[in-house]
């Protein structure tokens, strides 16, 4: 114990920035150059407003993240807790005082930018579970006591975040707490029983949604219903990314893109212009980068000596894989539309700051993935 | 210890769960490239063509009709250069400010204001609003001349139908104009063709031969916004020109009959006697088919629609005409071919018959006296051609009239407004007016009045198969694939047989039983026109190379009462409307005769003042044009 405090202690900058994860690094800086290629693209080949913003963003975010990675895991861990309850008080400043655009309220003035919360609490959720899971004893994780108090944790940001209304991001949320308490060892026949209980409360859910929101699941079960209409954007999305093709239709020259036949395609649809412009290959290989991203992510949970690392980690490497799941089903036309974005790829700062936190984060567990947490 | 063990057990348990988790996050991804690739690879050529589906719209311009030419290659119908004046309200700065000056340059109605507002609010931005669709060449260039002033307004050149002859070729033609919906629907090629601002035959020829002379459409394609609005040429597709079509007719002689006729109510048609091409076919008064173009204005339209010499009807194929005197040929050769008479047959005339307490009356109050055949027809003497009508009885007469053509359609389908006529028998007033034939009725049908109704062409092509020693003809006024020279048809004529062209074959097409019985009749026109006395006498040539034949006709239109054949007015006495109608059928030159023609001035008067004249005129050019016309035998095939 001694010897690693010690050990922990002596790590000085140099050994910081030596102890970084470089595979992630680089995986990282690449798709953050991608990114800002496709913004220039979406911007139709010249540096206009997006590029610009995103290119910003990015030079602020990334430094961000080493410094992140720069503070001792258990910093980390000792403000999980503190980072979640702030998250939380954001959450209820937004559903008082947020900005309202197109029918939502989500954002909060900055000033020099402005912050979606909830996507904040995509990272705070884990981050809260993680600690939570790790102080616990295995033999407490089923008992009443710690699944009211996990429930809480969940639903609470949850109730917010579905009442601005947002339901892309508090499925993101409830998913992302959802497997901290699978691999906390949460029993998994409550998993089985509660999906159940979800199948069956499912017309009940859905006599719930607004009109809108069941209007987007009836357009995803047939695009052709409305197809000027509400089955346009995913009609369009699947037109680009087919006319894509092998190759791809090359860098600056995807027509559906450049001639504004694609809807959002600097957020939620960037996988869509990525895809016409560089086809199958182009898209396998972003997949194979983020593959690669989830990979080291898991990696650095397993060489962790702390439970707290750990889950956070594979919870951090669980959600990013769920972003891009969501969001790539959604423009491939396998999941109805709900907004979310792509990591780092879609344009948007608040989710860039959380990833990159997040990265931060995970950054910070490999720099001092031999602290021990008590 | 126990806490460390606690410790260590949580971290299997996470690692087990995690490497669960592993598992199934390879499955969703193999899962979503496995849909990529069914997407990009397996449908890619689906969502290509969608993907150009979306960018690429297709423009059609309108297409360029085909030329319609004379018989000597003269344009008659052609296309223009035209210029046009378009807005496009995207550029415009201060639209109100633009038109206000468009309307004092061009002088604009308020009218016109009005529905340039109309469609910019209809239309898309982008779209050519135009201002007006033909300007004149001074417009043009005062319009080029402030266009630093005029933003957003555009100068275009385009092509349009053209007349070069206008009044000239008005009924045979037609006009071209905007289609109606039900005309877009009607034919399947303009359908396909349309184009907003295109036009298409509205009547005659141009709407008959319509999908000859459409042409096919240029085509431009764009690349297109997802609003619609135009960012790239791609590629320009030429459109073909319509066919050509070459008519038989003769413009030199279609002129003259114009100028002859002088505006007044009437018909001219002129035709090849062998190889039935009609040379002339004018109907008078006419109008200028270049006012439809672009759009006719109400003053313009209501003068021709209320002129009461009626210029809209095409008097040489749907006018109705009783042929009076001009009849007497075929009552003449039907008796001779039925054997009732001989030409030593005669008959006193003493100014009127009387049958059954009727009285018909002949033209010639004191009468003819004794008159043979050819006496009879010089004279035109009706009493003579009572007597042999009364012989021969209208059936028999109804069979050789129907056989010259009399009762049917002449250029058949051609033009949708050509009318039957009529020759009546028993059976017919039977069937149609339910009542007996009375023998009264056979008298009048003798001299071309009662119940008979003939079309000018008709009348044309009667006299041209009389003419051709009695052989049917088909008369035709486009040239087709396989025309067939003057000479040749009369060849094959003169053989007794004639040769189809349609069915490619030689047809017996006699319609005499004895050659004999053509030539009295022959001669008897002939006398009718070149001796003392002869009805139009004072109408001969004697100069052989243009000497005629023919036979006048006076068709009254309304019974004349006693008192008026009493009061025996002059023509200028008499009410325009009840003025009889002239007539005149002829053909020439007599020795060896190539051409015929039939002309009606309506309310004329009689045929030999009216009418005979306007042959002897008309004559002259004809067979001065002869050779030309020979001449021209480059016969162009042209498939139809």
């Amino acid at each position: 114990m001694f010897q690693h405090d010690r050990l922990n202690n002596e790590i000085t900058l140099f050994q910081k920035i030596k102890n970084l994860d470089y595979i992630l690094l680089i995986s990282v800086i690449l798709l953050s150059v991608l990114s800002v290629l496709v913004m220039y693209s979406t911007d139709g080949g010249e540096i206009l407003f997006h590029t610009k913003n995103h290119f910003v963003k990015l030079a602020v975010f990334f430094p961000l993240m080493i410094l992140v990675a720069f503070f001792n895991i258990k910093f980390w861990h000792n403000f999980s807790y503190i980072i979640y309850f702030i998250v939380i008080l954001l959450l209820i400043y937004v559903s008082f005082f947020g900005i309202k655009s197109s029918g939502s309220q989500r954002w909060m003035d900055l000033y020099l930018f402005v912050l979606q919360p909830s996507e904040l609490m995509k990272i705070a959720i884990i981050m809260c579970l993680a600690k939570y899971f790790h102080r616990i004893k295995i033999e407490n994780v089923n008992s009443f006591t710690s699944i009211t108090i996990v429930l809480s944790i969940i639903i609470i940001p949850i109730i917010f975040v579905i009442s601005q209304p947002d339901l892309g991001t508090s499925i993101l949320i409830a998913l992302s707490g959802l497997i901290i308490l699978w691999l906390g060892g949460m029993k998994i026949k409550y998993f089985i029983y509660s999906f159940i209980t979800f199948l069956i409360s499912l017309p009940f859910i859905i006599s719930f949604l607004k009109p809108y929101q069941k209007l987007r699941i009836l357009t995803f079960l047939d695009p052709d219903r409305d197809p000027l209409g509400a089955g346009y954007q995913i009609i369009q999305s699947k037109i680009a990314i087919g006319s894509g093709g092998l190759n791809g239709k090359g860098f600056l020259k995807g027509t559906q893109s450049y001639l504004d036949f694609l809807p959002e395609k600097h957020t939620d649809f960037i996988f869509t212009l990525f895809s016409e412009e560089f086809g199958f290959i182009g898209s396998v290989g972003l997949l194979i980068l983020y593959s690669i991203i989830i990979f080291r992510i898991v990696r650095i949970g397993t060489i962790s000596r702390s439970n707290f690392a750990r889950l956070f980690c594979f919870g951090y490497a669980f959600a990013i894989f769920i972003y891009i799941v969501v969001n790539l089903s959604m423009v491939l036309g396998l999941l109805p539309i709900v907004g979310s974005p792509l990591p780092i790829m879609s344009y948007g700062g608040s989710s860039m700051l959380a990833t990159m936190i997040g990265f931060g984060i995970v950054l910070s567990a490999k720099i001092n993935h031999k602290q021990m947490i008590a | 210890m126990i806490k460390s063990n606690s410790g260590i057990r949580k971290t299997d348990v996470i690692n087990r769960r995690m490497f669960i988790i592993g598992a199934a996050k390879v499955v969703v991804f193999v899962g979503i490239v496995a849909r990529l690739f069914s997407l990009q690879i397996n449908e890619n050529k689906k969502y290509l063509t969608l993907s150009d589906k979306n960018r690429i719209r297709e423009w059609k311009l309108p297409p360029t009709r085909g030329n319609i030419v004379d018989y000597f290659g003269n344009v008659i119908a052609g296309n223009l250069k035209v210029y046009q004046l378009h807005i496009i309200p995207e550029q415009v700065e201060n639209f109100n400010y633009l038109l206000v000056r468009l309307k004092n340059l061009l002088n604009l109605s308020d009218k016109r204001i009005a529905r340039i507002n109309k469609l910019k609010a209809e239309l898309k931005p982008w779209d050519s609003i135009i201002v007006s669709e033909n300007l004149s060449w001074s417009q043009f260039v005062k319009i080029n001349n402030y266009l630093y002033d005029l933003v957003g307004v555009k100068p275009v050149m385009t092509i349009s139908r053209n007349y070069p002859f206008n009044d000239v070729y008005t009924h045979v033609l037609g006009y071209v104009s905007q289609p109606n919906e039900q005309e877009i629907l009607e034919n399947e090629t303009i359908q396909e063709r349309f184009v907003p601002g295109m036009k298409i035959g509205k009547l005659g020829l141009e709407k008959r031969l319509e999908n000859h002379l459409i042409g096919t459409n240029a085509i431009q394609r764009y690349e297109v916004n997802a609003y619609g609005k135009r960012i790239n040429q791609l590629e320009h597709q030429k459109g073909k020109q319509g066919s050509k079509i070459r008519l038989t007719v003769d413009t030199e002689i279609q002129k003259a009959c114009g100028e002859l006729l002088n505006k007044n109510a009437g018909s001219i048609s002129v035709m090849d006697i062998y190889t039935g091409d009609i040379i002339a076919m004018y109907s008078s008064p006419s109008y200028n088919p270049n006012l439809f173009l672009f759009g006719i204005s109400q003053d313009e339209w209501q003068l021709i629609r209320n002129n009461p010499l009626k210029p809209l009807i095409n008097k040489t194929l749907s006018g109705l005409y009783s042929p009076g005197s001009t009849i007497k040929p075929i009552v003449a050769l039907s008796a001779l071919e039925n054997k009732v008479i001989d030409t030593k047959f005669k008959v006193k005339c003493t100014g009127k018959m009387e049958l059954y307490g009727q009285t018909f009356h002949c033209w010639k109050e004191k009468g003819h006296g004794w008159v043979s055949l050819k006496n009879a027809m010089k004279q035109s003497c009706d009493t003579y051609f009572y007597e042999v009508a009364r012989l021969l009885g209208v059936d028999r007469l109804n069979l050789t009239a129907e056989k010259f053509g009399l009762g049917k359609k002449v250029l058949g389908d051609y033009f949708d407004t050509e009318k039957k006529g009529l020759f009546p028998n028993t059976k017919w007033k039977k069937n149609n007016l339910g009542k007996g034939w009375v023998l009264g009725e056979t008298l009048i049908t003798g001299i071309g009045q009662g119940y008979t109704q003939t079309t000018p062409l008709q009348l044309c092509m009667m006299t041209a198969q009389i003419a051709n020693g009695g052989y049917a003809i088909k008369p035709k006024i486009i040239v087709d694939s396989n025309p067939i020279s003057y000479e040749d048809a009369k060849q094959s004529m003169e053989s007794g047989l004639l040769f189809d062209t349609d069915s490619q074959e030689l047809l017996d097409k006699k319609l005499f039983k004895n050659k004999k019985n053509i030539k009295i009749v022959q001669e008897a026109m002939f006398a009718s026109t070149n001796e003392r006395f002869g009805t139009s006498y004072k109408s001969r040539i004697d100069d052989p190379k243009y000497q005629f034949a023919g036979k006048t006709g006076t068709a009254q239109v309304k019974r004349i009462s006693k008192r008026e054949r009493e009061l025996d007015l002059e023509l200028e006495q008499i009410p325009y409307k009840d003025r009889d109608h002239a007539l005149y059928v002829a053909y020439g030159p007599y020795v060896d005769p190539r051409y015929a023609l039939s002309i009606i001035v309506e309310h004329g008067g009689s045929g030999s003042k009216a009418a005979a004249p306007i042959a002897k005129k008309l004559f002259k050019l004809i067979i001065d044009r002869h050779n030309l016309r020979n001449k021209q035998s480059n016969f162009e095939r042209i498939t139809i």
